[in-house]
């Protein structure tokens, strides 16, 4: 019985997709209908978009991964390179020509192609009757639609792809034909300046706008125009139409958008069946279901919809050009989106702007280190180990110590398992994890170059000292963090303590048991909330600032546009999340200070403080050190906070060093050995600040 | 006796602890608001009170189902309550053993060894994803409900020793000198005496080592290949991508993640304040 159903298991196709709602439902749909005509049986793995191309390159590489992945095109040039997909023959008329192109690399076809997406122009047909063609015809309704209570324009502004149709129609581009990129020319400028002029300057923009943000702006009929792509039609609660990008006034030449495409990919060995039902998806009843059910603009050429959305999403890819897939477009990118937060923030001129975006890009994709001979590495390390064990060695030769490790030998046996298992799967991590910091990384190309990391990150060989990707400001940033969070957990914490040991406070368990609500509750969930609620029109803080002072209305604040103030944000979420651990603590500390000793102090005449200070503070000082000291690593690393609230805003700034190391390898070009270098520089700080603070304390602590 | 509090101090606390605790929930207000207000929108006003009520978020998020029909939500839960339980029973029997010896018995290399726990802390997890995933790929655990247990229940020990040594150090020796002359082996005087001794920090660490398995997300998400060995917080993120977040399914979900872990902290309260001393005070 299990064995058949273990061989019904091996004949599957498995697929891997980041589908969501009515394209999903259609991948069901045309799955179930090839299994009934083929007989393979096809398992569909959903795998959350976040996690989903790093999730690819780990699984493929090591045989884990499916048979067949649906993805857009904008990495074809990576894996082909880290061989994760096979070449697959398509039909050479069925599909629209822009969409083979973007899948073909090196005179291979990759994919399959399934649907094509691009943003185009979409608009709420209850409030505007005719699109319009030119970009002063759009401001124009745009104000109109200020003028009725509403934003004129919504689109996603700091992102370069959704940035992608202005930059085209001022003839700039992202990566040169010839490889690399040109960002500091004055047609960058030119759209930066444009987009920060329909960004900020009109006053038709909602601030911060993220696509959630917008797409409950449109639902909710405050925004006239938004500029997204078919993802963002799909869920909507109102109707929506869309009409094909207008042309850029200045220069007469259309908002030319990238065009993605999205393919079935086959992996190398994947099980007999797969190209039939990447073939099956893409062409023909596949493409069918899709384009009903799923509403995609599917690349099959006999499958024509007159669906308004369709018909504009297909008059929209004749301009449209296809996103670059050099794995060099994700600096460029990276560079861009940098600079077009400042620009529109006005911290940056467009000129300014273009010019450090060309200065970041050329950070990100410097050339590697020169590779150092590994042998002597090899030799060294051999002479650690063996001067280690020889240490060991030496010492056993005291025949007191031998006698004692005789003696207490049984003791060994009950740290035995935790010794052992904390080595096989942390340290054996750890000290891999840290020898990667030896080699360097970029666009797949691995090289060992010795200490070179590090010396580049400890000199600040690349930027000055002072820049916010400096070793040193981030250092400095973190120890202020650290700082900072553990004197207001310990304060807020030993104050709440001390005021909830009180037998006449009513409701005592009541209140204890409400103020470690937020320490129960994930933190990933409520450090989203906080993000939310410190949206600089829309959030709470905000408004709840405006009510104190008494405007009647929010504040205006960005809270994410100065260092001082993201900062905080982070501040008050990590203080939030972490004082109540400091309470309970401290809870438990007080307990066991008998009171009399307290009591006798302050019969005997003593001030609270004396008292406090003198008595409580003495007894309590040993019990929350331990706690402190842990605290302040557990805060040092805090990498959730960061990422999810300032995001490093503005111009990674308020990184911390977890957070930078972790930018340095995934979306910074890859930087693999670096960001190892600079985990290995986080444990030597901790270790140095652990040996410090037992020092300081003057007793062994932990 | 009891010294009596002026009229003032009484109200001014009751006034500081009201406030701090109504700025605590604030947030996780908002959550249960999201929660149960109809639609998927970010709640954007001052109130955390819902104007409309409904279950609808609930009954989607609860209710998923994966292509073939199974009870996928079903399927998760149980997912995540095994491997959470599993983590706090692998993760206490391992750091219970250990942080009895390191607080008992003075053997050479103990120092280096407590030192050694607080050490592994340090290590940022960033550069560890990638060689765990390897690791697991080796032993054949990649995608398996044993492999997450073990690196959860190990990342937790160091936690876990410390707060047990700490609280072992204050159980007095007295006690088991006298079973140890009663002729009792030191397994038994252990397992007999010191760990009932030890119920509250037992509580505090089991309870730590379940919260590190039932919030991770990251590691989940990498060495786990199918949504059938997904747990909870890796589907949460599903409802949070870069186009469209469902603040509603989001919110009902994280609910539903977080309910379990706070029944747990009310029921073991008693214990939590007690199992967290970390010694130096009775001694």
């Amino acid at each position: 019985m299990i064995s058949l159903v273990l061989g019904a298991y091996a004949a599957e196709i498995t697929v891997w997709h980041a589908y969501r709602g009515a394209e999903e439902e259609a991948l069901e749909q045309a799955a179930h209908q090839f299994s009934e005509q083929s007989g393979h049986g096809v398992r569909l793995v959903g795998v959350p978009s976040g996690a989903y191309s790093s999730k690819l390159e780990t699984a493929i590489p090591r045989g884990n991964g499916p048979d067949l992945f649906i993805a857009s095109h904008d990495n074809l040039g990576k894996w082909t390179t880290m061989g994760m997909i096979e070449p697959l023959v398509l039909s050479p008329t069925g599909h629209i020509p822009v969409a083979v192109d973007a899948l073909t690399l090196d005179g291979k076809t990759w994919a399959q192609p399934l649907a094509y997406k691009s943003v185009m122009l979409l608009y709420d047909p209850a409030r505007i009757d005719t699109p319009p063609t030119t970009t002063d015809g759009l401001i124009e309704l745009a104000h109109q639609q200020v003028e009725e209570g509403r934003y004129g324009l919504a689109w996603q502004a700091s992102e370069p792809y959704f940035h992608a149709g202005f930059m085209h129609a001022f003839g700039a581009r992202a990566l040169e034909p010839g490889g690399g990129a040109r960002l500091d020319t004055p047609e960058h400028a030119a759209a930066m300046a444009f987009s920060k002029r329909l960004a900020s300057d009109e006053g038709i923009a909602p601030a911060q706008p993220t696509g959630a943000l917008i797409a409950q702006l449109y639902d909710e009929g405050r925004v006239g125009f938004v500029i997204s792509g078919p993802w963002f039609t799909a869920d909507r609660s109102r109707a929506i139409a869309a009409a094909p990008l207008p042309i850029v006034s200045e220069t007469g030449r259309p908002m030319a958008p990238y065009l993605t495409v999205e393919g079935v990919f086959e992996v190398p060995g994947a099980a007999d069946g797969s190209a039939d039902f990447a073939r099956y998806l893409a062409l023909g009843e596949g493409a069918a279901v899709r384009s009903e059910v799923g509403q995609q603009a599917v690349s099959d050429l006999a499958i024509q919809s007159d669906a308004p959305m369709r018909v504009a999403m297909a008059e929209q890819a004749r301009t449209a050009i296809p996103m670059p897939s050099d794995p060099d477009v994700a600096n460029a990118f990276e560079a861009l989106a940098r600079s077009l937060r400042a620009v529109q923030r006005g911290t940056l001129t467009p000129e300014q702007g273009a010019k450090s975006a060309q200065n970041y890009y050329d950070i990100l994709s410097r050339p590697l280190p020169p590779a150092a001979d590994p042998r002597p590495w090899l030799v060294g390390v051999a002479l650690l180990v063996l001067g280690f064990l020889g240490w060991v060695g030496f010492q056993l030769r005291e025949p007191e110590l031998r006698a004692r490790v005789r003696r207490h030998g049984r003791d060994y046996l009950w740290i035995l398992p935790a010794g052992l298992a904390m080595s096989v799967l942390v340290v054996l991590p750890f000290v891999t994890g840290a020898a990667v910091s030896l080699f360097a990384h970029k666009g797949g190309e691995w090289r060992f170059v010795g200490l070179a990391n590090f010396l580049d990150i400890a000199l600040a060989r690349d930027w000055p000292v002072t820049s916010s990707l400096s070793f040193v400001f981030t250092l400095g940033v973190t120890i202020l963090w650290t700082t900072v969070n553990v004197i207001l957990h310990v304060s807020i914490g030993l104050g709440l303590a001390l005021l909830l040991r009180e037998p006449w406070v009513r409701l005592r368990s009541v209140w204890r048991a409400l103020l470690i609500v937020p320490w129960a509750v994930p933190n990933y969930i409520t450090a989203l909330i906080w993000k939310g609620m410190f949206h600089a029109q829309f959030g709470a803080v905000n408004a709840i600032l405006g009510f104190l002072l008494m405007r009647g209305e929010p504040i205006e604040l960005d809270w994410f546009a100065q260092f001082s103030t993201a900062f905080c944000a982070n501040l008050v979420t990590n203080t939030w999340l972490g004082f109540p651990f400091m309470m309970v603590v401290t809870l438990g500390a007080l307990q066991s200070i008998p009171r009399d000793l307290e009591e006798a102090a302050e019969v005997d005449g003593a001030s609270w403080w004396f008292s406090f200070r003198y008595v409580t503070w003495p007894l309590l000082k040993p019990a929350l050190l331990p706690a402190v000291i842990l605290g302040s690593v557990w805060t040092f690393n805090m990498f959730n906070v960061i990422y999810l609230v300032s995001a490093g805003e503005p111009n990674s700034s308020t990184e911390i060093l977890i957070s930078e190391a972790y930018r340095w390898a995934f979306s910074r070009g890859n930087r693999y050995g670096y960001a190892a270098a600079y985990a290995v520089m986080i444990f030597g700080v901790l270790l140095v600040y652990s040996r410090a603070a037992n020092r300081l304390v003057g007793e062994k602590v932990i | 006796m009891a010294r009596r509090p002026s009229t003032p101090q009484v109200v001014f606390t009751h006034v500081a602890i009201v406030l701090v605790t109504l700025a605590a929930l604030y947030p996780v207000l908002w959550v249960l608001k999201m929660a149960f207000s109809p639609g998927q929108a970010f709640s954007m006003d001052l109130s955390p009170i819902p104007t409309a009520v409904t279950l609808d978020n609930f009954r989607d998020v609860v209710g998923t189902t994966d292509s073939q029909g199974s009870w996928l939500f079903g399927r998760q839960l149980l997912n995540s309550l095994v491997i959470s339980v599993a983590t706090s029973v692998v993760g206490l029997s391992l750091s219970t053993t250990a942080a009895y010896a390191l607080s008992r018995w003075n053997f050479p290399g103990r120092e280096q060894g407590m030192g050694a726990f607080l050490v592994t802390q340090m290590f940022p997890g960033v550069v560890m994803a990638i060689p765990l995933y390897l690791l697991l790929d080796l032993f054949g655990l990649l995608d398996s409900l044993t492999g997450l247990v073990l690196v959860y229940a190990t990342t937790s020990v160091p936690f876990s020793v410390w707060t047990l040594k700490g609280y072992f150090d204050t159980i007095p020796v007295a006690l088991e000198e006298a079973a140890t002359i009663d002729g009792a082996s030191r397994w038994m005087t252990f397992t007999q005496i010191v760990l009932p001794l030890a119920r509250p920090a037992l509580a505090v660490t089991g309870l730590f080592s379940f919260m590190t398995a039932w919030n991770e997300f990251i590691l989940a998400a990498t060495l786990m290949g199918d949504q059938r060995s997904f747990t909870l917080p890796v589907v949460l993120q599903h409802y949070v991508n870069d186009h469209q977040t469902e603040w509603g399914h989001f919110a009902a979900g994280a609910v539903l993640v977080s309910l379990p872990v706070m029944a747990l902290f009310f029921a073991l309260q008693r214990h939590f304040v007690e199992g967290l001393t970390a010694g130096g005070v009775k001694g």
